[in-house]
């Protein structure tokens, strides 16, 4: 019998809801008119904003080049920059560090080292330094900067200052740093601090270890006809956004230090850079983060990485601004980097096609410090079921150390890793038991209600209609006979999933204001990424208080001004941002009632909104404009003035949520929110002597539960797939046998181009409501790059039979197996 | 370093302007000239991000020494989106076509050189001419089809 999660008796944020066309429970707000209720909730009709495509509220800005990066904002004369001393060893201790050459150098004020800064840092492992101590641990890693009145002049002492170094052997593979005896490249790993769900294990390599284990898997093996066994290897890949990492600092005389960064999470920034530099005296509200504009993001600008030294250095060049600013190069090595995992896989199932048990076990590349990274292998424990039911499932996800750059999350989070092992898998077991695998996988897809991994219950999905969806689009079944010989055409469709990885609570809010005109500031810090954050809050505000989209201003966050938002990751703040400004258009909303009941004395239950008015059910044809009082106020009988500024206030917390388990089974906890589903679909063509793969047709169809604007998600669609077929094809990074980079810059990495794009991409959207969604929507994003890796690997075996398991499948890698194979 | 004052004709205004003899155009633009919508993306002509019109063609700002554009007509986004814009860049808005927008600038200056001397460009045309400039974020797909867009005369 499926359950939902309310009906489970678990609590949802979100009180007396009206029911849709599910039978789940809306966030939808009990207004007597604009939000419709019963059936009518989940339909498109009664809606003035949601549901439609508008145009993004900073669309012209960005056209007409307005927008502002973190880069183009002036700082004038007074400004510093700084260049990094930069680690040529992946695994060495620090002799000595000596800046006298760089200090005599004309124009340089300061040069710092690991001596000014003994802090560590962490999102949910301190585990990182502002500047190497007394060892490095990857290259590329800050040893020192040299801060000086121009940018040149800082890189060119920077070259002067001598580090003296004593080399250790690198470990470059998780496997080798699993080893018994193994080096250890984080010897106080024990003493770290870090989030009560991360097991680390003192005296070993190992940084956390996820074990998620669910019924009986060496009886589920036993029941089942068939087991198949495998590896899968993914390498590291690296985010490319287009704009460089920067960050900008002013410690100002009176003691207060902004920082302006190109940045996915101002809050997480502001906290740790206040717990980092606490030791300087600073507090939380002495420390002020803003984050413009940022050109993409992809989780590579999450949390905190390179934008701790735009907050040390300043605070030790007091009274001047410095900015940080990385070059192409530096992009690639001293950021995040999607971790590399190695998937060992083995599958159960009967003759009938059902599953019964799997074990899967990862070990993750995770660099020289795991603080981000840990919590990407955490999620992908939690969840490497993938979107099936497995009764009897393993899984042991292990975060491991490597001398290789630090690994953190990349669209995905996990998810993309695991997928192309399982999602390969997944076909070939369903060829083992002679069984279509799209029917196989629609035979074991999860159903609302089934028990999840850690022991909760899954939430509503539409993933069988995505499966319909995408199996119509591709014609599976149909064979498609190549026009060339030489080539050969295949097709496949994976399913997927993810849940947004966050702290049980991770919070959102936002205020509202209203002008005088009735248009209105929406304060949010959710952050703007591209995606249209700023569009879909102003679509659910609009919604709500009926000002169109045109009149509301939605703007990137400074931690000053707006209020808190835990981080822009996760695919989750269309949900929870979007909570938090239906909660303050709510808000808005009763006090604007509230204020018409006692200043005109109409019945409160009679009340709506309609065009930027206030309408009466029992008074046809009256209607008083927002504009006429939002902020001056009703004037009644006695000419005094009654309200004032109507200000709204929203705060969403997912209270239902617990990180909590059992360390050995990982039962018992609530950790994931809400999954969201779907299917991806491709058909390909595969030339047989060159290997070359052309995607003829790519689908996704995405169980959004509610497309707030249709665009955008069909836009995160075509990009998404996009950045997931280049992964699948052609990207990764390559590392030498000392542990440098090989390839870090866009002539040996390349990345998609414009001619590079699949013939055709059909983006679908399923919309099964989210019942503590804003209006039912749960995340996308990420989710559209997730199935690109599987989707090429089983295609390409659809055409030409070659199984690679091993990621980029490239056209080298094809070619060869085919001419083994003949 | 040797310097030397050079004067170019920035979106049609002439400007005289100091520059060192390794000074790029890029620089000299964002740091003397206060164009910023040439943006700084791989400081070494991979990813187009830097991309203006000189004497109408596009060049890479980052792989052009300042001293080059002496006497040459330079134009930037700033430049065309006075009085609302081009159609090119209205078309842009109407289909969503950016997300993130670092890109635009550079995306926009190719698609305008593109249209000017071919007003009728074929999709293969289009992926060529913008095929320079890289995006993480859309896909092309909604660039490419706002070109087409402009191209067709649509708005």
């Amino acid at each position: 019998m499926p359950r939902t999660t309310a009906k489970n008796g678990k609590k949802t944020a979100q009180p007396a809801l009206p029911v849709g066309r599910h039978g789940l429970k809306l966030s939808l707000p009990p207004d007597a008119d604009s939000a419709p209720k019963g059936a009518k909730a989940a339909s498109r009709e009664g809606l003035r904003s949601v549901g439609k495509s508008s145009q993004r509220v900073d669309g012209w800005e960005k056209v007409s080049g307005v927008a502002q990066f973190v880069d183009d904002i002036e700082f004038g004369p007074g400004l510093l920059y700084a260049a990094l001393v930069e680690s040529p060893h992946a695994h060495a201790r620090i002799l000595r560090v000596d800046t006298k050459a760089a200090e005599a150098v004309a124009g340089v004020v300061r040069v710092l080292t690991g001596k000014d800064f003994p802090f560590k840092f962490g999102l949910y492992m301190k585990d990182r330094y502002v500047f190497a101590q007394d060892r490095v641990r990857f290259v590329g890693e800050q040893v020192a900067a040299v801060v000086a009145w121009d940018a040149k002049t800082a890189l060119r002492a920077a070259r002067l200052v001598k580090v003296d170094y004593e080399e250790l052997p690198p470990i470059l593979d998780p496997m080798t740093a699993l080893e018994d005896g193994a080096d250890l490249i984080h010897p106080e790993l024990g003493d770290y601090p870090h989030v009560p769900w991360f097991f680390p294990k003192a005296k070993t390599n190992v940084a956390h270890w996820r074990k998620t284990r669910k019924g009986d898997a060496a009886k589920g093996f036993k029941d089942a006809d068939v087991v198949l066994e495998d590896t899968y290897t993914v390498p590291r890949y690296a985010h490319c956004a287009i704009e460089v990492h920067g960050a900008v600092g002013l410690y100002d005389n009176s003691g207060r230090l902004t920082v302006w960064t190109a940045s996915q999470s101002p809050f997480t920034q502001r906290n740790l850079f206040a717990e980092a530099l606490s030791p300087l005296g600073l507090t939380h509200k002495d420390v002020r983060v803003v984050t413009p504009y940022i050109g993409g993001g992809f989780g590579g600008k999450a949390g905190v990485s390179m934008e701790i030294l735009g907050a040390a250095i300043a605070a030790k060049v007091q009274g001047h601004p410095v900015k940080v600013l990385w070059s192409r190069a530096q992009e690639f090595v001293n950021t995040y980097q999607r971790q590399g995992v190695v998937a060992k896989i083995k599958l159960g199932a009967k003759k009938d096609g059902t599953i019964t048990a799997l074990e899967h076990k990862l070990y993750w590349d995770a660099g020289a410090y795991v603080e981000y990274g840990a919590n990407v292998v955490n999620a992908a424990g939690l969840s490497a079921s993938g979107p099936y039911r497995v009764d009897n499932l393993h899984i042991d996800s292990v975060c491991v150390y490597t001398n290789l750059p630090p690994g953190g999350p990349y669209r995905g989070f996990g998810y993309s890793e695991f997928m192309f092992g399982l999602e390969s898998h997944v076909t070939r077991m369903a060829q083992k038991l002679k069984m279509d695998p799209v029917e196989f996988r629609r035979k074991n897809a999860i159903k609302e209600g089934d028990i999840l991994p850690y022991g909760a219950a899954m939430n509503p999905t539409g993933i069988q209609e995505a499966i319909d969806k995408v199996a119509a689009e591709i014609e599976w079944g149909r064979a498609v006979p190549s026009k060339d010989a030489r080539k050969a055409v295949g097709k496949s469709l994976v399913l997927f999933w993810k849940s947004p990885a966050m702290p049980p609570n991770a919070s959102s809010s936002a205020f509202l204001k209203f002008n005088e005109d009735a248009s209105l500031n929406i304060l949010v810090s959710g952050m703007e990424l591209g995606q249209g954050l700023l569009t879909a809050m102003a679509q659910v505000a609009s919604e709500i208080l009926s000002v169109p989209v045109s009149k509301i201003r939605v703007e990137t966050p400074d931690t000053d001004r707006n209020p808190y938002e835990w981080q822009t990751v996760g695919s989750h703040v269309t949900w929870g941002c979007g909570n938090a400004v239906l909660k303050a258009a709510v808000d808005a909303r009763e006090q604007i009632f509230d204020l018409v009941e006692r200043s005109l004395h109409l019945d409160r239950a009679s009340l709506y909104l309609e065009d930027s008015a206030v309408k009466s059910r029992n008074k046809p044809g009256w209607s008083l404009p927002l504009k006429s009082f939002v902020i001056a106020g009703i004037q009644v009988e006695d000419h005094t003035y009654k309200g004032g500024p109507i200000m709204g206030r929203g705060v969403f917390m997912p209270e239902f949520s617990s990180a909590i388990s059992d360390p050995e089974t990982g039962q018992g906890g609530h950790p994931n929110v809400h999954y969201t589903t779907g299917a991806a679909g491709v058909v390909v063509s595969v030339d047989r002597e060159t290997g070359k793969v052309r995607i003829l047709k790519a689908t996704l169809a995405v169980d959004v539960g509610r497309a707030i604007n249709p665009g955008l998600v069909d836009q995160q669609v075509i990009g998404g797939l996009l950045q997931g077929f280049a992964t699948a094809l052609y990207e990764d990074m390559r590392f030498d046998a000392k542990g440098r980079i090989m390839n870090a810059n866009f002539s040996d990495y390349k990345i998609p181009t414009a001619l590079d794009i699949p013939d055709k991409t059909v983006p679908i959207i399923v919309e099964v409501p989210q019942p503590d969604g804003p209006f039912g929507a749960r995340g996308v994003g990420e989710h559209t790059m997730i199935p690109a890796a599987p989707l090429i690997a089983n295609a390409v075996e659809d055409a030409v039979g070659a199984r690679i398991k091993s990621m980029p499948v490239t056209a080298e890698k094809i070619a060869l197996a085919l001419r083994k194979g003949a | 370093m040797r310097k030397a004052s050079i004067t170019l004709k920035l979106n049609g205004v002439s400007r005289r302007v100091e520059v060192a003899a390794n000074d790029t155009l890029l620089e000299v633009l964002r740091e003397k000239l206060g164009v910023k919508t040439a943006k700084i993306g791989c400081d070494r002509g991979d990813c187009g991000t830097c991309t203006v019109l000189m004497d109408g063609r596009t060049v890479r700002a980052c792989l052009v020494l300042a001293m080059e554009a002496e006497g040459t007509r330079i134009e930037t986004v700033e430049g065309l989106s006075k009085n609302g814009g081009t159609p090119l860049q209205k078309a842009f808005v109407k289909r969503n076509s950016f997300q993130c927008g670092f890109c635009a600038p550079g995306v926009t200056l190719s698609a305008t050189e593109l249209l000017r001397r071919n007003p009728r460009p074929s999709r293969h045309e289009i992926q060529e001419a913008i095929g320079g400039n890289l995006c993480r974020c859309t896909g092309y797909l909604p660039i490419i089809e706002a070109i087409e867009d402009a191209a067709g005369g649509k708005d």
